[in-house]
């Protein structure tokens, strides 16, 4: 027994002597961020540590917000290189990152992603409008008698908002408020549809903060369901459940054609060209923020953007659109990767 | 008289009672019974589910293509050297010869479809294929290519051909090139090496469990290091040496306590401390291993002292009679004993160890990492992460791939168990 132990003390202490790689220089790029940009970044990444001799880059996806924060608390090797966002960075944002020291910060927009609204295949087919969705989700809307107050959503099914729309209950499976899609449905659709009112719309100038409650509060009366952060799930429910609505990104209608469709917004339909158009009206903008002091200090890391920026990844016909982005126009991708190349500043 | 009727009623209130006895145990085992099936079916669903959505991905459509490895594309200027042959436009090579095969294809709209049948990985395949022997230069061979993600969901049945052809990720002239494939024998399904040798990718096709798995066993290594050891001489002091008073008393409660703690806690003060405070490298094993100790060190100590408690106290009281110090009493008699039941607790605290996320997200440990980790300071995932990030992916192929990889994460908790009830068996000792 006492052998035993003994051999096993050794082995331990043998094991622990393994020879490891003291760091402390970093020789991979980090970046952090979106979840919704995640997709993108990795793939440049993976393809970036397979063309060159660098190591491919490391992509954590810890939200917009929770990257940025990241992003921001200083300059050196323990702090990330690179955030995703799926917004543009806010000023409070901005200010802490020039709090903490990272005082030169290069932005770049990457190309658009639609947010679509989409349903089984085994269902009917129907269109909405913003101001539709806008009564259908949202927790308190205009009063149906015409007067200027608000009530809470008394909407259960679909016909009662108009009569063209099909007689099901409203059933609209979505991301939760953490998500960045979720920030970006309620700015682009919910405020949309928001402002068909006159009076609310009015109510921006002199009273924001009502605005703001009565055209970015989601209904939780079960009518919307919290999905959570797995666009996966969501795709598995609608097909179980052909009366329900789910909120994603293009990319998962795109994956899933044989068993979803999108449905047309404001009358457009959501594919490829139209949300590149800019027509579809549930799109948004993202962005990648660089570090301009880490540029010389991470090998790998100006190459990196040079590949992320190069048409070859973002054009047309790039990589990046096999996976579901929609690129930005020829002038504005060039305007952006200029700046790139001159690691131009973000001013704000 | 009296007497005798009282007992004679009591005789027969007993036999009354034996019917209703009886039956309320064979009811009582029914409900165990009816348990054990339930819980036995709950677990055989389980896993028909994952075997079934899981097993295809053991499997990869690879097309075969008789590649001509042209010296004036791979190495110009005759050179050999590892630097041109790896930086050569390999693509070109697979183009040439998909033209071969497919003549009849015009039009850059359908080349362009065309070239997308094989996986971008394809061409790292080649690659690898003429660093290993660069006599292949200059003459031709049959090379099987993967296929890229959409073409093997057609051929494990994952895209249908009944749905209508708008509303099918692949159109019918691309089926067409399948069945033509097909027709000579130059697509099939053989088994994925790539997915226990690659490391995580963004096409499903080349996505690999290697880069987890090393990350699992390493962040593993560090837990069982430092948990083992300092759980096992927390347990013996504390049961065999500390003095009964309110400090000792405090510490079992907070030692409590601390099994109860969630884990996302533990994954809090690991980034404060080990990396905010430390300075020690983000996303690295030895990170992770550290905070998985905090987490696992109360579940092994518990366990622990309940295994020196089980000791019966004649073999202390004997081995001190016959004069052996304390410290002999414990190191060659009663830790022997306990040790069967300190390693199942190390290995209770070590599997949920295995599957742990919440505490992994704050150290960064939740992350797309391409290369696979050569060391406990080299950025890695673990199992359970990778599980969670191909399960929120996109593409169609992953599904399949999520659940392999959870049966890669049972089996290696089962051969852990193993090992565990090999050592045991070897260890028990009976009184």
């Amino acid at each position: 027994m006492n052998k035993n132990l003994l051999a096993f003390t050794a082995f331990a202490l043998l094991i622990m002597h393994l020879p490891v790689s003291a760091r402390n220089v970093r020789d991979n790029i980090v970046i952090v961020g979106s979840s919704t940009v995640y997709p993108f970044t990795t793939v440049v990444a993976e393809n970036f540590g397979r063309m060159t001799r660098f190591k491919a880059p490391i992509v954590e996806a810890t939200g917009s917000g929770g990257g940025l924060k990241l992003f921001c608390a200083g300059v050196g090797v323990r702090h990330p290189d690179i955030a995703n966002s799926s917004r543009r960075i806010k000023s409070s944002e901005f200010e802490d990152c020039q709090k903490n020291g990272v005082k030169n910060i290069v932005e770049v927009k990457l190309g658009y992603d639609g947010i679509t609204l989409a349903r089984s295949n085994k269902g009917k087919a129907f269109e909405l409008t913003l101001k539709q969705l806008f009564l259908a989700l949202a927790k308190e809307i205009p009063d149906p008698s015409g007067s200027e107050k608000t009530v809470p959503n008394p909407y259960t099914h679909w016909r009662q908002i108009d009569p063209s729309l099909p007689d099901s209950s409203i059933e609209v499976m979505g991301p939760p408020p953490t998500s960045g899609t979720r920030d970006a449905f309620v700015e682009l659709a919910m405020e949309g549809g928001c402002q068909a009112f006159p009076f609310i719309k009015a109510l921006k100038d002199n009273n924001e903060n009502t605005y703001k409650t009565i055209c970015h509060s989601i209904r939780e009366d079960g009518a919307y369901v919290e999905a959570g952060e797995n666009d996966n799930l969501i795709v598995q429910k609608l097909d179980t459940n052909p009366n329900a609505l789910g909120i994603f990104g293009f990319s998962f209608l795109d994956q899933n054609t044989d068993k979803l469709f999108g449905l047309k917004i404001d009358g457009v339909e959501p594919d490829f060209d139209e949300i590149a158009s800019g027509a579809y009206p549930i799109s948004r903008a993202m962005y990648i923020y660089v570090k301009k002091a880490h540029v010389e200090m991470i090998p790998g890391l100006k190459e990196f953007l040079e590949e992320f920026t190069s048409d070859k990844a973002w054009g047309d016909e790039g990589y990046l659109t096999d996976k579901g982005l929609i690129p930005m126009p020829a002038d504005e991708r060039k305007r952006f990767a200029d700046d790139v190349r001159n690691l131009k500043e973000l001013e704000m | 008289m009296n007497n005798r009727t009282d007992s004679l009623s009591t005789m027969e209130k007993v036999r009354k009672g034996i019917a209703k006895r009886r039956s309320a145990e064979r009811r009582f085992r029914f409900y165990g019974l009816t348990g054990i099936v339930l819980g036995l079916v709950f677990v055989l669903i389980l896993f028909i589910s994952i075997i079934g959505k899981g097993y295809g991905a053991f499997q990869q459509t690879q097309i075969a293509l008789d590649i001509e490895f042209l010296e004036s594309v791979i190495d110009p200027n005759q050179t050999r050297d590892s630097k041109v042959i790896s930086r050569a436009d390999y693509n070109s090579l697979i183009r040439k010869s998909l033209t071969k095969v497919f003549p009849e294809v015009k039009g850059r709209r359908q080349i362009r479809d065309l070239n997308r049948m094989i996986s971008s990985g394809a061409m790292f395949q080649l690659r690898d294929r003429v660093l290993e022997d660069p006599s292949v230069i200059g003459r031709s061979e049959r090379v099987w290519l993967l296929a890229s993600d959409d073409y093997d969901m057609l051929m494990k049945g994952h895209i249908e051909r009944s749905v209508p052809e708008s509303e099918r990720r692949l159109k019918d002239h691309q089926v067409a090139w399948v069945d033509k494939l097909l027709e000579q024998g130059l697509i099939k399904k053989r088994f994925n090496t790539f997915f226990f040798t690659a490391g995580d990718s963004r096409a499903p096709e080349m996505a690999g469990i290697r880069g987890a798995l090393m990350g699992s066993m390493y962040t593993l290594f560090v837990t069982l290091v430092l948990s083992f050891p300092i759980g096992a001489a927390t347990a013996v002091y504390l049961e065999e040496f500390a003095p009964t008073n309110k400090w000792t008393d405090l510490i079992e409660v907070n030692i409590n306590n601390l099994a109860a703690v969630p884990s996302i806690v533990f994954g809090l003060l690991g980034l404060a401390m080990f990396i905010n405070f430390f300075g020690l490298p983000r996303s690295a094993p030895l990170v992770g291993g550290l905070v998985l100790t905090l987490m696992t060190l109360p579940t092994i100590i518990i366990a622990g002292r309940a295994a020196l408690k089980s000791v019966p106290p004649s073999i202390r009281e004997a081995a001190l009679g016959m004069g052996a110090s304390k410290l002999q009493t414990v190191f060659h008699h009663v830790l022997p004993l306990a040790l069967p039941g300190m390693l199942t607790g190390t290995i209770i605290g070590m599997a949920q160890a295995l599957g742990e996320t919440a505490p992994l997200l704050m150290i960064g440990m939740v992350a797309f990492i391409v290369d696979i980790p050569k060391g406990i300071f080299d950025s890695a995932t673990v199992l359970p992460v990778q599980i969670y990030l191909w399960a929120d992916s996109p593409e169609r192929a992953f599904v399949e791939r999520t659940s392999a990889a959870i049966m890669v994460l049972l089996a290696f908790l089962i051969s852990m168990n193993a090992v565990a009830v090999f050592l045991r068996k070897r260890f028990e000792r009976r009184w």
